[in-house]
């Protein structure tokens, strides 16, 4: 008689207070989750920087001696002075994005026969596996038969070994990577400019203005929300560029493309690597490089937020 | 009649006896990593565990084969955790990671009985590390240059000897509008075999070892004598341009076309320049020259090994399989020409008519005074192998900068051997 | 429209248009068509330096004949399905909770929980691999489907949780309190209030994570070792390697493996496209 009391109240005690509990009822799974295996992961490797370990033995505390070798490697323009360079060229030409995202897009946004099929073909690299990607531009780039010396050879140009030169090879493989990101940015582009309001397009006519006047002030303005995903979009795959250079250099020649993802993927799990605490010291400096645009990120959206 | 059959029979027992020393049948899972992931050495492994299975009923036998570049990486995962009871490697200080962390099976035990004893004795030092073995070898293979017979005898060439000859001759193959050697060193170790042998050459085996320990500064001046001589074969053109781009297969090509005339590689490549058309008239073998008359002879032969790993679950299996691996026959049978075209590692073995096979065994045994090294990336920690494979790729690019690549593997070496 | 629709331009203008169309798109999928021209060439097309000219036979049947009988790469497919599915399935069934938990009630650490989610979804992978491997090696999961599924529903969650939550947030509030007043359980509004309206986002996310999903090769590599867990990314670098100069082969292979993920944009088209602009539009 008492447990069924007791139940009872405790069923109104839930049913009183389900609304403050429910939604950490459902949140919690995902909350474990995420927990788990990318929040905690990331003071681990906080922690694991300041030890030097080789993935087998014991891990043995060193201070700040991986920062301190980073530091080192940073002065005499070693491994990490490249990457790190690298790392902000591939920031600041991936954003080329974004422009030549909207140029397709503005030549695509048409209406005439069969142009969804145009739209899909032209978001085809997109789908497509970066590995592909990658394979597909090393044989573009292929000093014997590449496309891309036949095309020289053309003009009486070439040859020219892209990947294999210290000068071009990040470059090239920034090209290979803007393939996918140009289609990505273009799509949202696209859906953008479908929702860019007619009239104000005719009263932008009516006062004279066209072709770059026109974007800059009328269209470009009502494209803020897809500019800004793009704008994320593209910092966050520009910083955790690691697939195209895997395949399609491995960091080389002589290390000259390396950025700070693959260098540290090199340093801790590579054939030749296993120093688990450097490669968590470089990979704190990438998520502190990252944690800047995380911060104005979240800012955006929280006066967003604050807005509504 | 009757005192022949009583000899059969005594001979068939005796051999009953040496083929079947385990009383007990094997039973159980026997799971087998390997990363002879080329076509060619893939089946041949496949097959002589398919012959150990029909010896072992009673086993179950699972294969995994992965690719020989992620198998570098993945070895420290699969010993830890999800552990095969048998698992290829290489020997020498390659192996020494592992033995130290006690990732691997001592297994003196096996190399104490007299069939391996007796018949695996030269290859013991290679396994050895603390007086305890810890796996056994499988084949092993000579490195040398393979060069293209019949543009020698257009040029009117033969097989150099010292370096003076083999500049001579490189010169009159670049004046054709060749290359001497094609390379591909994307993948950097090929880079390793061409220091390894200048630097043995011009310093010999023992001042190998020293560099390879840490013992000597890379801005010694034998280390820039190693680097001027290699300067001299660059500086003249001597190697294809682009190599950095190329795996070492990607480079066959240019020796196949005869764009390149020779190749400083082991003897794998044999197989597949075979295969694309080079018949045994037009391609053929020679040491690497002398360079410094006072330093003896030292070749790099890698060896290829089996270990069992400490975690293994079934070792009992697992030592069947390593005596299987090395015994005469298998040896015999798995380093054929038809198959891995390697050298057995057992004595008892007979090697391949090749005469690829013939040369190498010959050089090695005969004409190596100095030493056998295993190879620069196996001889070297893990990551001294890999910041001096990239100083030696940058250099074969732009050997101006081999003071800067110098310095920088000096200072490498500082930080790496003073752990 | 901007720009200024083509059918009001000039006829010679309308034409051009017409005509470069093609060959921009020619030129935008060249790399691509050349890959697909590899894939039908013979083996001696390559040795006799053949490389853009007509194949000298058309060897298509027989070189992908290769890919799917000769090689570990319907294992390879298979292990893909076998990843992508299930990370597909967790990600929908844990997003749709948080998202749902986030977006309809008012609770004080709300914001800062979804900004959670939101910030690790940034966060660069790179410092999760060691710890997330180790974790994986801990729970016996390593070189397992399990392990990589488990690994790609976590991470997924953030982005899943930002896209569920915004979506609800548009969702009408009123249906939501019209069933409180009922006395209707949180739990059957999920189920039965929310959940049908969500079915787009749903579609849309689903295809979404299946196309990231069996792209990643990053995490492939770091948890999984061989042909019995690789998914096909990392499978092709092996295959790769295994008919390392066999051109003709190795782009088949690509091409098979990148099939499923376009495969799956075109029939889903109009959810995919949904999917990745949501917020590119106010």
């Amino acid at each position: 008689m008492t447990i069924a009391a007791n139940a009872s109240e405790q069923e109104s005690w839930f049913h009183r207070n389900q609304q403050r509990i429910a939604p950490w009822l459902f949140l919690a799974p995902g909350l474990l989750f995420f927990m788990v295996y990318v929040i905690i992961p990331v003071f681990q490797s906080f922690n694991l920087s300041l030890y030097e370990w080789d993935g087998l033995g014991a891990a043995e505390y060193v201070g700040f001696r991986n920062y301190e070798d980073l530091y080192w490697e940073w002065v005499d323009r070693d491994a990490f002075y490249i990457s790190l360079k690298n790392n902000l060229i591939w920031l600041i030409l991936y954003l080329a994005a974004i422009p030549a995202g909207l140029f397709i897009a503005l030549f695509l946004n048409q209406t005439v026969w069969g142009i969804r099929l145009y739209k899909s073909l032209f978001f085809f690299p997109f789908v497509i596996s970066q590995v592909v990607v990658g394979l597909v531009f090393t044989w573009f780039y292929d000093p014997t038969f590449g496309l891309l010396n036949e095309f020289l050879g053309f003009f009486g140009m070439g040859p020219l070994n892209v990947l294999g030169d210290e000068r071009f090879v990040t470059y090239g493989i920034i090209f290979a990577g803007l393939w996918p990101q140009t289609a990505y940015c273009m799509i949202l582009y696209l859906t953008g400019l479908n929702a860019v309001d007619p009239e104000q397009i005719e009263a932008g006519r009516l006062d004279g203005a066209k072709g770059g006047r026109m974007l800059w002030h009328i269209i470009l303005p009502q494209l803020r929300p897809a500019t800004f995903i793009a704008f994320v979009v593209t910092i966050i795959g520009a910083l955790r560029s690691f697939d195209l250079i895997s395949i399609m250099t491995q960091g080389g020649p002589f290390g000259s493309s390396r950025v700070l993802a693959y260098y540290m993927f090199e340093v801790a799990l590579s054939e030749y690597g296993f120093r688990m605490g450097y490669g968590a010291a470089i990979a704190v400096i990438l998520f502190l490089i990252m944690l800047c645009f995380i911060a104005y990120f979240l800012w955006s959206m929280y006066r967003e937020e604050k807005g509504h | 009649m009757h005192s022949m059959f009583k000899r059969t029979a005594a001979a068939l027992a005796a051999s009953v006896a040496l083929a079947a020393p385990v009383a007990a049948e094997l039973t159980g899972e026997l799971r087998i990593f390997l990363d002879t992931s080329n076509p060619a050495p893939r089946a041949t492994m496949e097959a002589m565990i398919e012959r150990f299975a029909a010896e072992h009923p009673g086993l179950e036998i699972e294969t995994t084969v992965i690719d020989r570049e992620a198998y570098k990486t993945q070895i420290r995962n699969f010993l830890t955790a999800d552990t095969p009871d048998v698992a290829t490697w290489y020997a020498a200080n390659r192996m020494k990671p592992y033995v130290e962390a006690g990732l691997f099976e001592d297994v003196s035990d096996l190399w104490a009985e007299p069939e391996i004893a007796d018949n695996l004795a030269s290859t013991k030092g290679a396994m050895t590390i603390d007086g305890k073995q810890w796996g056994v070898p499988y084949t092993y293979y000579q490195w040398g240059v393979y060069y293209r017979k019949d543009i020698f005898d257009e040029l009117g060439l033969s097989e150099p000897t010292t370096w003076e000859e083999e500049l001579a001759n490189c010169q009159k193959i670049v004046d054709s509008g060749r290359a001497c050697y094609t390379i591909g060193t994307k993948f950097l170790w090929t880079a390793g075999g061409w220091f390894d042998y200048l630097n043995m050459r011009t310093n010999g085996y023992d001042f190998h070892n020293q560099l390879a320990n840490g013992e000597i500064s890379w801005e010694d001046d034998r280390v820039k004598q190693t680097f001027a001589n290699w300067k001299q074969l660059i500086d003249m053109g001597a190697f294809i341009d682009n190599h950095q781009t190329y795996s070492w297969q990607e480079a066959l090509p240019f020796m196949v076309n005869g764009e390149a005339t020779a190749y400083l590689m082991g003897n794998f490549a044999v197989a597949p320049l075979r295969e694309a058309g080079l018949t045994d008239d037009q391609l053929d073998f020679y040491q690497f020259v002398a360079i410094n008359p006072d330093v003896e002879l030292a070749e790099d032969a890698p060896t290829d090994t089996f270990h069992i790993p400490a975690n293994a679950s079934n070792k009992e299996a697992a030592r069947e399989f390593l005596r299987f691996v090395v015994s005469a026959d298998e040896q015999t049978e798995i380093n054929n020409g038809a198959n891995l075209g390697q050298l057995p590692v057992n004595a008892q073995s007979s090697v391949d008519d090749d005469k690829f096979l013939q040369q190498g065994f010959t050089m090695l045994s005969s004409n190596s005074p100095g030493g056998v090294a295993q190879f620069w990336d196996r001889d070297a920690p893990a990551e001294m192998a890999k910041v001096s494979m990239e100083g030696f790729q940058e250099f074969m690019v732009k050997p101006d900068n081999a003071d800067r690549v110098l310095a920088k593997l000096e200072r490498a070496r500082q930080r790496i051997y003073d752990n | 429209m901007f720009p200024k629709p083509i059918e009001k331009q000039p006829r010679a203008a309308q034409i051009t248009y017409q005509a470069m169309l093609p060959l921009a798109l020619l030129l935008w999928l060249g790399p691509l068509l050349a890959v697909a021209l590899f894939s039908v060439k013979p083996a001696a097309d390559f040795t006799n330096a053949n490389y853009w000219g007509m194949p000298s036979s058309f060897e298509g049947a027989f070189n992908y004949g290769q890919v799917f009988f000769n090689s570990d790469m319907p294992r390879y497919l298979m292990n893909s399905f076998l990843i992508t599915i299930p990370t597909v399935i967790g990600c929908v069934a844990l997003s749709t909770m948080t998202g749902f938990a986030l977006g309809i009630y008012k609770f004080k650490s709300n914001i800062w929980i979804f900004f959670m989610f939101v910030a690790g979804n940034f966060v660069p992978f790179q410092i999760l691999m060691v710890p997330v491997r180790d974790l994986t090696l801990e729970l016996g999961l390593y070189n397992t489907k399990t392990g990589l599924v488990l690994f790609h529903i976590a991470f997924q969650t953030g982005f899943c949780t930002l896209f569920m939550r915004n979506f609800i947030r548009a969702l009408p509030f009123e249906l939501i309190e019209a069933a409180r007043v009922e006395g209707i359980s949180e739990w059957r509004i999920f189920w039965y209030v929310v959940l049908p309206l969500m079915k787009p986002a749903i579609a849309a996310l689903s295809v979404l994570i299946f196309t990231f999903i069996w792209n990643d090769y990053f995490w492939a590599v770091v948890l999984t070792q061989g042909a019995e867990s690789q998914p096909v990314t990392a499978g092709i670098t092996s295959f790769n390697a295994q008919f390392r100069a066999a051109y003709q082969l190795m782009s088949a292979g690509s091409i098979v493996a990148a099939l499923p993920p376009v495969a799956m944009f075109f029939l889903m088209q109009k959810h995919f496209i949904a999917g990745l602009t949501l917020g590119a539009v106010k």
